[in-house]
């Protein structure tokens, strides 16, 4: 077999949390990691399967370097689009400070 | 002005009345808002409607035909998916984390509609970044079947379907990543058709997978899907996975259709236990009417499918979770931060309060294939059964086009453990994996309550015109 069945079976919801910028209380922690852990120990069922020299399928339809003609286009509207923001000047996204 | 019934009015009959002049395009869309404002406080399809927009694209397309335009589209109002961007309205995808969002550009397929003629006149629900089977997962509102109120119309492109069986569109249109086309057509009783992957762009349609997600057609029947298709497919520069390959006239296709001669493969993995006895009844009586007709029948395998949702929950929500990790706080949508005012607070407070629990759970799902000690044992190693259960496709096309349900396990109803959930995909997720077009049209209403039921048939990559003559031999003989 060239790969390897699942080292850990655990998913951490914790770490995963920090992971995917979720700021989430214990109890929904507790939550989540309940309801994952019978999708996880499905999904395990994968390592059942001989996979020796079967490629990956990545994508929907194979392609590989589709290019347009290096012709300029407009992009959107600059006011447009900060029109949008939570919080901006007239050029820029305004964020908060990260440096000192 | 003509009363117009919009519940019993097809793509083409409304064109043919628009042609003979028996109606403008703006008697047709008021009468579509009037049925809107009358009807969709029970049915809760749309979340928005542009009236304006919509009478005014209208009172437009009625010049163009004055000045002799002529298009099967020209005039039609069509009901979006909440997941399109259309300039200058909203695009929430059912998510508090892009209220107040209005989309700057038009999504390729509503620039395509729009050169047709066609109109956009309101966006519908869904599933939250379409993350669901059943539309109960939009943070705004519930969506009921207009078939059978008190049960839901599938999902997530719910709301699309939900609009054209209750008699608020003509046709919409939905997208597709594991079934969120054909599986709401079936439960409101619609055609629902999901083309091959990079036959119609993504540019502009909210990303959940990218190498799952299609845009198509819910539709009264066949004609109208093949019309709808026909508009939004081909190549795009802004899409450099939507393959340019001819596009062919799939309304042509259609012409002289019949049951004699079709070659019709029955996966036996799809006719298990565990599925509706109902559902599989209709299904089996559907085909047995083909064969009687002239059809060939035959009893096949699909080795794979029982795979098929587990490597889909892995790769689906692997991608989603990098696809949905744009929505920070930062450029559009929700932001939150913390008392300490850090950038930190701002990216966990915003994603946090601004998704849903069922976007969370995927995004959480799909954040753990992708780390670091997982990737190879699960993602990765999704990618290779991926490429069996393709296989398994190729091998059949050679002999025979696959004929299923369209729903596995539940047809009615809301499942509340997610796994369960997770699994009534079975039957209708291997299309997405292998890139392949299908279709669900209704095969017949179960005998207790009544409720519709959808018959797939699936072609090879870009065998469109052949899966449009296969539904619509079917569709003529039930």
């Amino acid at each position: 077999m060239t790969t390897a069945a699942p080292a850990r079976s655990g998913l951490d919801v914790a770490h995963i949390c920090a992971l995917a910028h979720f700021d989430l209380p214990p109890e929904e922690q507790a939550k989540f990691q309940k309801e994952l852990a019978p999708i996880v120990a499905y999904v395990n069922k994968l390592s059942e399967l001989d996979l020796t020299g079967i490629e990956p399928t990545q994508y929907g339809q194979p392609v590989a370097n589709v290019l347009r003609e290096d012709v300029v286009e407009p992009s959107l509207d600059r006011e447009t689009v900060l029109r949008n923001a939570p919080d901006a000047s007239e050029t820029e996204f305004r964020m908060p400070r990260i440096v000192e | 002005m003509a009363d117009i019934d919009i519940s019993s009015l097809s793509v083409v009959s409304a064109q043919d009345a628009l042609r003979r002049g028996d109606f403008t395009s703006v008697e047709l869309t008021q009468a579509v808002l009037d049925a809107i404002a009358a009807k969709d406080g029970a049915i809760g399809a749309y979340l928005t409607v542009d009236a304006d927009g919509a009478l005014a694209g209208a009172a437009e397309a009625d010049a163009r035909r004055r000045a002799g335009e002529d298009r099967d589209l020209l005039g039609i109002p069509v009901a979006m998916k909440d997941i399109f961007n259309v300039k200058g309205q909203p695009c929430t995808c059912a998510s508090r984390i892009l209220e107040g969002y209005v989309a700057p550009f038009d999504a390729t397929v509503v620039a395509r509609l729009r050169a047709e003629g066609a109109i956009p006149c309101g966006r519908v629900n869904m599933d939250e970044f379409a993350m669901g089977a059943s539309t109960e997962h939009s943070a705004f509102q519930v969506t009921r079947n207009p078939v059978a109120p008190d049960r839901v119309p599938g999902g997530s492109s719910g709301g699309s379907a939900a609009a054209v069986a209750g008699g608020l569109a003509l046709a919409s249109l939905g997208t597709d990543t594991g079934g969120s086309i054909r599986q709401p057509a079936s439960f409101c009783g619609c055609v629902g058709l999901k083309p091959s992957y990079g036959r119609v762009s993504r540019y502009g349609v909210t990303a959940f997978a990218s190498s799952l997600d299609q845009v198509g057609p819910i539709a009264r029947d066949v004609e109208d899907a093949a019309i709808l298709l026909q508009a939004i497919a081909g190549a795009d520069p802004h899409d450099q996975t939507c393959l340019d390959r001819p596009v062919p006239d799939y309304r042509a296709a259609l012409a002289g259709a019949s049951v004699e001669g079709l070659r019709i493969g029955v996966p036996k993995e799809y006719f298990v236990e565990g599925t509706d006895p109902q559902v599989m009844a209709l299904v089996r009586a559907a085909i047995d009417k083909a064969a009687a007709a002239g059809a060939r029948v035959e009893e096949i395998s699909l080795p794979h499918t029982e795979y098929a949702i587990a490597v889909y929950y892995i790769v689906a929500t692997a991608e989603a979770s990098a696809n949905l990790a744009r929505f920070d706080g930062v450029r559009y949508g929700r932001r939150e931060v913390g008392p300490d005012g850090s950038l930190q607070s701002l990216y966990d407070l915003s994603r946090t309060h601004g998704f849903g629990p069922e976007v969370k759970r995927r995004i959480l799902l799909g954040t753990w294939v992708l780390s670091s000690g997982y990737y190879d044992a699960y993602y990765n190693r999704a990618l290779k059964v991926r490429t069996l259960v393709r296989r398994d496709f190729e091998a059949a096309f050679a002999k025979v086009d696959p004929v299923a349900p369209t729903p596995a396990f539940k047809l009615d109803s809301t499942v509340n453990d997610p796994l369960q959930a997770y699994l009534c995909d079975a039957f209708t997720v291997p299309a997405n994996l292998a890139g392949l077009c299908g279709v669900s049209i209704p095969c017949g209403r179960t005998a207790d309550l009544g409720l519709p039921v959808g018959l797939q048939i699936l072609c090879p990559p870009f065998e469109e015109p052949r899966l449009l003559r296969i539904a619509r031999a079917m569709e003529t003989l039930l």
